[in-house]
């Protein structure tokens, strides 16, 4: 099957449009859960690391060292070969034979979360700590209970000294989940693989694929930027 | 934890290091050339040239790694004129297609990184090696150069640790290093955790190493201010 790249990329029965835009939604979903469950455990790695208690401050710290020093692709074979193992264990002793995996965007939105969290630890750390002392001792002088200071004095400040160094690791996030096509997840590099190999045009579906990554990162990265001029308001005199 | 699995895993995954090393090292000084060259197009004056680095340097920053790899590797064959070059033996290897992809990887970001470290040469200092009298040629390798050297270094040495890193994507089109080598290895014993244990060792130790080396460099070249410290 050889044609104009025009057909090629078509809506119709023939042309590869449509798959490729349900793979580009596919990489999206999964670029947004990533991120989402990685802001989860960056939140509680910067929580570990800022901890009074040297125990967990090492916990934080062996959990960042290890996910930022360690190739992303060997944590998502961890995920993929470890989580099926581990629950096909699981139903086994429950009483369930056979073999049982999770499916490939479940194990790819974990993997992902987990890596990205480990950076964000530090984003997240890095804008706590540039929180004035003066004023968490000052909230705490009127009486503010500790989660009350959480959500009206840290989480406001910390979350917008922390918004540059995030729309960088959002950035990394989305170009990750390429990462997941060698899983078996039907994103965008998977897709145009497949049409790559169906239709022998390689240049023009890993083109597109390139493109679209281009766009959704040019995209996304202005809305950070719109946000972050947002919150900087109260700041700015 | 079964240590004689251990043990001998991480023997198997070690024979992929001087391949994934070679990679980052060929990738690595490949791209700080092509970076170079990006850089002294952005300030070349030239409005087409810059234009030209710019775009390169988007498109590598904002495309995946291996999107990247996938396009040299699948995609240049497709070209007739590239089949019938005289490089063609060369680009229809995966290890130079991988070479390939790595080093304009970096060379986009390592662009980046030369930009920023030109950028932090303060200026009083130019100021001060042109009324000395200083221009061209002699003010950069005097002032300029040596400076945005010892403002690089460090952000480089990251770039250089997430090279190593990078490497492991190059296991996807058959190169048998470390990652290549572990998946292999889980593919065939299924004992996940031991053989990540061992990988996962072995890049941090790379890592650490790296990190060290550059540490070095970094205290030699700043000998001058240590005095300052204390």
């Amino acid at each position: 099957m050889t044609g104009l790249p025009f057909e090629l990329l078509s809506f119709g029965p023939e042309g590869w449009g449509q798959p490729l835009l349900r793979a580009t939604g596919i990489t999206l979903a999964a670029a947004v859960c990533g991120f989402t469950l990685g802001s989860g455990f960056g939140v509680c790695g910067a929580a570990l690391k800022l901890s009074r208690h040297a125990a967990l401050r090492l916990a934080g710290q062996i959990y960042t060292t290890v996910f930022r020093g360690v190739p992303e692709i060997l944590v998502v074979y961890l995920f993929y070969f470890g989580g099926s193992i581990a629950l096909t264990h699981l139903m086994n002793l429950g009483g369930f034979p056979g073999f049982f995996s999770l499916p490939s965007f479940v194990i790819g939105v974990l993997a992902i979360g987990i890596v990205s969290g480990a950076y964000q630890t530090e984003a997240f750390r890095a804008g706590f700590m540039r929180l004035e002392r003066g004023q968490l001792e000052a909230a705490a002088a009127c009486g503010m209970p500790p989660f009350l200071r959480l959500r009206r004095i840290v989480a406001p400040q910390a979350l917008r000294f922390a918004l540059p160094a995030l729309g960088n690791i959002w950035q990394s996030v989305l170009k990750e989940t390429s990462l997941l096509s060698v899983i078996g997840l039907t994103e965008l590099l998977r897709q145009a693989g497949i049409a790559a190999g169906s239709t022998r045009q390689p240049l023009l579906f890993y083109g597109v694929a390139a493109l679209m990554f281009l766009v959704i990162g040019k995209v996304t990265g202005l809305a950070f930027a719109r946000v972050e001029h947002r919150l900087a308001r109260p700041w700015s005199r | 934890m079964d240590w004689p699995f251990l043990l001998d895993t991480t023997l198997q995954l070690l024979s992929g290091v001087p391949l994934a090393l070679q990679l980052a090292a060929l990738s690595l000084t490949a791209g700080l050339v092509l970076a170079v060259m990006a850089q002294a197009a952005m300030v070349s004056g030239v409005a087409p040239l810059r234009w030209i680095a710019v775009a390169y340097i988007d498109l590598f920053r904002g495309t995946p790694l291996l999107v990247q790899i996938f396009f040299i590797y699948y995609g240049l064959g497709q070209i007739p004129a590239v089949r019938e070059s005289a490089l063609w033996p060369i680009l229809r290897e995966p290890y130079w297609c991988a070479v390939l992809a790595l080093a304009l990887n970096t060379s986009a970001y390592s662009a980046e990184i030369i930009r920023g470290a030109l950028a932090a040469v303060p200026l009083g200092e130019v100021e001060a090696a042109r009324a000395c009298g200083m221009s061209g040629l002699l003010l950069r390798r005097r002032i300029v150069w040596p400076i945005a050297l010892r403002h690089g270094l460090p952000i480089y040495g990251s770039e250089a640790i997430l090279m190593v890193k990078a490497t492991s994507l190059t296991s996807i089109i058959t190169l048998t290093e470390i990652t290549g080598i572990a998946h292999k290895l889980i593919a065939s014993t299924y004992r996940v955790v031991e053989i990540f244990v061992a990988a996962g060792a072995i890049y941090l130790a790379m890592a650490f190493l790296l990190t060290l080396v550059i540490g070095l460099a970094e205290r030699r070249l700043n000998a001058h201010l240590t005095h300052r410290r204390n």
